[in-house]
């Protein structure tokens, strides 16, 4: 197929991926003020270290207030990762390979921006735990119509290719706000208020339920486990990397363990990675500093990506 | 009786022959909408434009950053021609094709009309969409102007005109095979009972026109649709003709030329084009040969074209022969290249150069319609009876300036369809663009896009002025 076509069914899933992310990043600092003690000041800096735009955040809004940060991750048209931002792109994307993918695809990608664009012009800010709910949601129609209407060619794994490696580098970021988020003091490490905490980081993943069906008890350690090494949770980093090779392999056609191209050797190095490696292991590294490595191995795979089926510049007649 | 308050008055009418009294072909029809009630065709009305909407049948706004796109406004009442009539108007055009494509294939050869003294040599040499560079090219199976959508416009006594040939790249028929498509949700008992000629196959045709041109001996030709990209306002057709065609949608950046040959960058490497058709204008279509800014087209392509490894549809040059005062010697062309007279008639055409006609459009301006010689979609147009004596005396100057740029003719009254406007008919303007390929044979798809001024009194079918789009029936 086109790589440019390639390019455009990749980029719509990891935007429509990114937006949902952001609503669950929004979210779970949500929830963790919902349940902090009176005396807590807010907390919403964390929220944008995490993205790694502060200073372009500091720069356009100055004072990191609830607003502020809502409106900026959420609503606005010039940051480029925004929820709406996001759409917008998902939906040119869209636009420009109508005639590849199905046109129930290009209904939800639509209704969905103009769900967001309708959100955005309503004042003051709509409610917005339901707002988050509803783009969380129409994500997950989108994933379902195009399973079900595309047909599983190239392109579609393409698609659920982007999708998958958006989705791991998001629950590493969701996994390391908890990182940035400061408690009162040390001394409240492990008490009620630390373990609410990772309960709403946890909710924000889609991941409560499945979590206390598999380990019970709330430990942060168990739920690291959960987020990265979980080969069953659909959110889960090695989840995501096990499902992304699958796809990688279909469009390759390279057999498992073995691989033929840059891409297909940074996905299969840091999935076997995370096969053999403890969570123990993780913990000495430090978790931020193990989550950042991810993120790197991540990039890295999409500039791979980018460089072995899309890149329209390197070829010279 | 929801039609017993129209009066087609002074105009022609395409349903009425008068006042209650349907034309035989349009019978059915307005029986049929006579027993339904108002409030059930304003809901069919609003039903189809619902659909439209949904199918996505939608044109860009360019300025608009918001991505929004619009459908064109579509009128539920048909347009109607007699299989008769329309025998006589797929005639005249496929004479007009074939004498033009004559006509260009001899432009860039040898130029024997010119040699012969019927058009003066320099009318060719300063048409803006004559192309020097194309010169001696042979485009496959001898043929230059394969999609083709003709401007027909009917006068107030009845007589067609042809009011432009469009030969580069006329767009539109995606709304034909559309309007048509919501119609018989609209009417089903109607296309049961009348015989309607469909229109479903254009598609088909347009894959057989495209494979037929493309280099000899190729068990599985590759042809792909060339777009600028999804801000073009007409890229849902682009988008919609590849699909329908089941063939690759590309952009000028998605191809390359390697090796002599026109090539595709996909996921897999290169895979090499035989047939474009492309749908950007000749300008941009090679920066090496065309203008160098160009973003949209690819270096090198005209190199391909000539060595006869590509065919290009439509052929890059066909433009000349758009040229509003080439497009007054088409008459002769076909005298020329047929040794035929033509069966439709041209718009009667006043061209400046020539002193004797320039002087009789400048005492005449508050009569004619001045039109620039290289526009087309209604720019660098007077219509005279409407200006002021300013923009009159304006237009006077610019014409003594300029003579070649400019022609005369005169002002036409269209024919009229009624339309619903909330809760009645109203008569509106309309014209009729039929496309036309021309493959091993000349097609002519039956009917045509039926563009309707929808404000109240207009002649302007643009969609950019408020025009809007009619189903068109042949019916037998």
């Amino acid at each position: 197929m086109l790589s440019r076509v390639a390019d455009s069914i990749y980029w719509l899933n990891r935007y429509v991926e990114r937006a949902e992310n952001i609503a669950r990043f929004v979210d779970v600092n949500l929830n963790l003020l919902l349940d902090a003690p009176v005396v807590m000041t807010q907390q919403w800096e964390p929220l944008i270290m995490t993205t790694g735009d502060l200073p372009l955040f500091r720069e356009r809004y100055g004072k990191a207030t609830a607003d502020n940060v809502i409106q900026f991750l959420t609503f606005d048209q010039n940051y480029s990762n925004s929820i709406l931002s996001c759409l917008r792109a998902a939906r040119e994307n869209a636009r420009s390979v109508r005639e590849i993918i199905s046109s129930e695809m290009w209904e939800q990608v639509n209704t969905f921006y103009l769900m967001v664009l309708d959100a955005s012009q309503v004042q003051p800010l709509p409610a917005l735990p339901s707002f988050f709910a509803e783009v969380k949601m129409a994500s997950h129609l989108f994933a379902g119509v195009m399973d079900a209407t595309m047909a599983h060619n190239e392109g579609w794994h393409f698609g659920r290719l982007g999708r998958l490696i958006e989705r791991a580098d998001k629950t590493a970021r969701i996994l390391d706000v908890k990182y940035f988020i400061l408690l009162p003091e040390v001394n409240y490490v492990g008490t009620a208020l630390d373990e609410l905490q990772w309960i709403a980081l946890l909710k924000s993943a889609s991941g409560y339920e499945m979590y206390r069906k598999r380990q019970r008890r709330i430990s942060p350690t168990d739920i690291a486990k959960f987020l990265i090494l979980d080969r069953e949770f659909p959110r889960s980093i090695q989840f995501c990397l096990l499902e992304a090779e699958q796809s990688l392999h279909q469009i390759t056609g390279c057999s498992p363990g073995t691989w033929n191209n840059a891409a297909d050797r940074t996905l299969g190095r840091l999935r076997a990675e995370l096969d053999f490696i403890t969570i123990e292991e993780i913990i000495q590294t430090g978790l931020h500093e193990f989550l950042d490595h991810i993120q790197i191995q991540l990039n890295y795979l999409g500039r791979n990506i980018f460089e072995t089926f899309f890149s329209l510049e390197k070829i010279h007649s | 009786m929801q039609f017993n308050q129209y009066d087609p008055g002074d105009y022609y009418d395409e349903l009425f022959e008068a006042k209650d009294q349907p034309r035989p072909e349009a019978a059915l029809l307005i029986e049929r909408i006579n027993s339904m009630s108002m409030a059930e065709l304003q809901q069919r009305q609003q039903a189809a434009q619902n659909a439209l909407f949904r199918l996505g049948v939608t044109f860009n706004v360019y300025s608009d950053r918001q991505g929004t796109e619009r459908i064109l406004p579509f009128d539920i009442i048909p347009r109607i021609l007699s299989v008769r009539e329309w025998e006589w108007l797929e005639r005249g055009l496929k004479q007009r094709i074939e004498a033009l494509n004559l006509f260009l294939a001899d432009i860039y050869s040898d130029q024997k009309i010119l040699k012969d003294g019927v058009i003066p040599s320099e009318l060719i040499e300063s048409a803006s969409g004559f192309l020097k560079p194309c010169m001696g090219l042979k485009p496959s199976q001898g043929v230059w102007c394969h999609i083709t959508g003709t401007d027909l416009v009917r006068d107030r006594d009845g007589q067609w005109y042809v009011l432009e040939d469009n030969l580069r790249c006329p767009s539109g028929v995606s709304y034909v095979l559309e309007n048509r498509r919501v119609m018989k949700t609209t009417f089903p008992q109607v296309f049961n009972r009348m015989n309607i000629l469909p229109v479903d196959d254009y598609a088909s045709q347009l894959l057989e026109t495209l494979l037929h041109l493309a280099p000899t001996g190729l068990p599985e030709p590759t042809v792909v649709v060339l777009t600028p990209g999804i801000y073009n306002s007409a890229y849902f057709e682009h988008s919609f003709l590849a699909q329908q065609m089941g063939v690759e949608l590309v952009e000028g950046r998605d191809l390359v030329v390697v090796d002599g040959y026109l090539q595709m960058r996909t996921t897999r490497g290169l895979k090499r084009v035989d047939v474009i058709y492309r749908r950007i204008d000749d300008d941009f279509l090679d920066p090496q040969t065309f203008r160098s800014d160009s973003m949209l087209g690819v270096p090198g392509i005209m190199d391909v074209y000539r060595a006869g490894r590509l065919a290009i549809a439509n052929a890059p040059g066909t433009g000349v022969a758009d040229d509003k005062v080439i497009y007054a010697y088409v008459p002769q062309m076909i005298r020329y290249y047929l040794g035929e007279e033509q069966i439709l008639p041209n718009v009667p055409t006043y061209l400046c150069w020539e002193a004797d006609q320039q002087q009789h459009v400048l005492q005449n301006l508050d009569k004619l319609v001045v039109k620039a010689a290289s526009e087309s979609g209604g720019y660098g147009m007077l219509v005279g009876p409407h200006a002021t004596p300013e923009q009159r005396e304006e237009f006077a100057g610019r014409i003594q300036a300029k003579p070649r740029n400019y022609i005369a003719q005169p002002t036409l009254c269209l024919s009229r369809v009624p339309t619903l406007f909330e809760d009645h008919f109203e008569g509106c303007h309309v014209d009729l663009r039929p496309y036309i390929l021309y493959g091993k044979e000349i097609y002519v798809n039956p009917g045509g896009l039926t563009r309707v001024a929808l404000r109240r009194g207009s002649l302007v079918v643009n969609s950019s002025q408020g025009g809007g789009s009619k189903d068109t029936w042949v019916v037998g």
